[in-house]
């Protein structure tokens, strides 16, 4: 794991003055590797000032003069009610009611990114502590534990999803219900084997021996080794969340209109994409940047986390070089065939 | 262990989780709000009318004797009745059928042709102009949500085709039985839209594996006792890599089942999926029912299907 790093704290031989190098904890080395990797600086920068956005909403509502939910049917609609095109009076055009869609688009950010922290952390804490526990106790803990965790993976969710929605009744805490519920599972498998590798390690012998319960073990001496691929899981698990909301509000059984979010904005905008781009270009554009800075973010996280993939990287990128410089054009036939 | 005994044993274990599905999936509907019989009555009824219908649909009698009626009548192959329609929930599925067979089956054919072989040129060429082209598709393919995938083809393909006079490629649903070339015009665009995802994350899968798989021992040794490339690749390397996308398969049948829910609601392809979601917004029970059940029997004779070809690949797997 990354907390193998060698750390070096002494004095340097020789002449001079003495210098006391300073180690670095892993942490510092991730965060040095992350702020290299110019995609996931890229990725970072474009979800802050989508939050930034999503948080500023109401205000930049009230510096543009349009609540979300006010339908303009005078300057909003064309003479025959169909929505208008984006102009200097509303920046992404209106919806079928006449509303601003640029305000609408902001507000649905912050029921996107809500629902896609929220459920995440409930989901990561969750499938931490089942796999956790599953992977510490075995037994007959385990074979329950792994096995609901199978059923849930395994499951049409979005079937099941449909179901819960209707019971709870279609509203944004129901949303993050029903996501909670079907994302801890992917969290719980891997952090159960991770669990299931350390246990067996000298450390937490030691720690048994000395008569230290299981929850103190879990705690203080397994959980801080699964903190990496956790947050790798975890940043991963975002986006899902995020496509996941729109497409419940997409199906009609998720955020209700009035107020807006990504998916129940695209299913209103179904019924108008041969006339009107701008009401199903728009609210797209923003599920899909969004989704993907926070899949390449976490594919740096992964990388910064885990030493072994750098290296092997610049390893290829090495390889790849003396390789193209070397034959170069054989490399140009293979690339085109 | 034989392989009757395999078979025996996984039948067995899938009528338990059907009979699970059936008691979660009716538990599910007697804790939700919404009463069915005020559903069909409409706004103004009396409190007889409701009575009357509460009556007729044996639903005042206690939860345990209705799942019994249910359980006895699905024993002989009767879903039951639509409580808004009053059409058999099994005439309803043998009607929805067709559409969501045709999109689960294309679309798990093209997914798994594309996700494959590209991933498979994609580990043979790594490094390559034509490997990063291919891992860049993947990560947009993976980003796309299948409902906008949808909707952008419907906007980008389906709306400028049939502008410009070109009439193939449909919205709907039209049978093969009529055309062939008809069905598939009907069918191209969902099944675009079902495998994209999901031939994205195989195409990443196949990579990583066969890659591994080429780093391993015994391929060095089939290389050095003179074997050409393609057959060093393909029988000695494909075979191993596949074993971890073949279990992924597994896994993924359920998210295959959501994927056609949304796509037969975006394209109006009115197959079982779209059914599912109109039965359960309006809280028509014995729809849903049926549904769930028929979505479950996929899944568990689907993963079936995944172990035993599962064996098939790798000798050292022992059906159990």
């Amino acid at each position: 794991m990354s907390l193998t790093e060698l750390e070096f704290q002494g004095e340097t031989t020789g002449s001079g003055p003495v210098q006391v190098i300073q180690g670095r904890s892993p942490w510092v080395l991730a965060w040095r590797r992350l702020r290299q990797d110019k995609v996931a600086v890229a990725s970072l920068i474009v979800i802050l000032l989508l939050a930034l956005l999503a948080i500023l909403a109401p205000v930049i509502a009230a510096w543009v003069g349009h609540p979300p939910n006010t339908p303009y049917t005078n300057q909003g609609l064309s003479s025959t009610g169909l929505p208008v095109a984006p102009s200097s009076t509303f920046f992404f055009g209106t919806d079928d009611l006449g509303r601003d869609l640029f305000i609408r688009v902001l507000y649905g950010a912050q029921v996107s990114l809500l629902v896609g922290f929220v459920s995440t952390l409930i989901g990561t804490v969750l499938g931490v502590a089942v796999g956790m526990m599953a992977g510490y106790f075995g037994g007959w803990i385990d074979t329950v534990l792994a096995r609901s965790t199978d059923a849930v993976l395994a499951f049409p969710y979005v079937v099941l999803a449909l179901a819960l929605a209707v019971v709870f009744g279609p509203s944004l805490l129901e949303v993050i219900v029903v996501i909670s519920f079907f994302s801890w599972a992917a969290i719980a498998r891997v952090v159960r084997g991770q669990t299931l590798s350390i246990k067996e390690k000298e450390y937490i012998e030691a720690a048994r021996s000395i008569g230290a319960s299981p929850m103190r073990i879990m705690v203080l001496d397994i959980l801080p080794n699964l903190i990496a691929p956790v947050l790798v899981l975890a940043t991963l698990a975002i986006p899902t969340a995020i496509v996941f909301e729109a497409t419940l509000s997409f199906l009609g059984v998720g955020v209700q209109p009035p107020t807006a979010s990504w998916g129940n904005l695209l299913s209103q905008a179904q019924a108008f994409y041969q006339t009107s781009w701008w009401y199903l270009i728009f609210p797209t554009a923003f599920l899909l940047l969004t989704t993907l800075a926070f899949n390449l973010l976490g594919d740096g996280v992964r990388d910064a986390l885990d030493p072994r993939t750098e290296r092997l990287f610049a390893a290829q990128r090495k390889r790849g070089r003396a390789r193209s410089k070397g034959a170069k054009p054989a490399a140009t036939v293979e690339g085109a065939s | 262990m034989g392989f009757a005994s395999f078979l025996i044993r996984r039948i067995l274990l899938g009528i338990v989780v059907l009979w699970f599905v059936t008691v979660a999936t009716f538990l599910l509907f007697f804790v939700a709000p919404q009463d069915p019989a005020r559903l069909l009555a409409g706004k103004n009824t009396t409190a007889a009318q409701i009575a009357n219908i509460n009556r007729r649909l044996g639903l005042n009698q206690p939860l345990i004797v209705q799942y019994w009626h249910y359980l006895d009548r699905l024993l002989h192959g009767d879903l039951g009745t639509s409580y808004l329609t009053g059409t058999s929930v099994n005439t309803i599925l043998k009607q929805d059928l067709p559409p969501t067979l045709s999109l689960l089956v294309g679309g798990v054919i093209l997914w798994l042709i594309v996700g494959i072989s590209v991933g498979i040129l994609s580990a043979t060429r790594a490094r390559t102009l034509l490997d990063r082209i291919s891992t860049t598709g993947v990560l947009i393919g993976i980003t796309f949500p299948t409902f906008v995938l949808g909707l952008l083809l419907l906007f980008a393909i389906y709306k400028p085709l049939n502008q410009a006079g070109f009439h193939w490629i449909q919205t709907g649903y039209e049978g093969p039985t009529q055309s062939v070339s008809g069905w598939v015009g009907h069918m191209i665009l969902p099944w675009i839209t079902i495998a994209a995802v999901s031939a994205a994350t195989y195409t990443r899968l196949t990579r990583g594996s066969l890659l591994d798989v080429l780093g391993e021992d015994y391929i060095r040794t089939a290389r050095s006792k003179g074997l050409s490339e393609r057959r060093v690749v393909y029988r000695h390397g494909v075979r191993a890599a596949l074993t971890p996308v073949v279990s992924q398969l597994g896994v993924d049948i359920g998210t295959l089942a959501g994927g056609a829910v949304v796509t037969e609601t975006v394209f109006g392809l009115g197959g079982i999926g779209q059914a599912s979601v109109t039965a359960i917004t309006t809280g028509d029970a014995p729809v849903v029912l049926g549904v769930v059940l028929m979505a479950a029997l996929f899944v568990v004779v689907a993963n079936l299907i995944v172990d035993i070809c599962y064996s098939i690949l790798d000798p050292r797997v022992k059906l159990a």
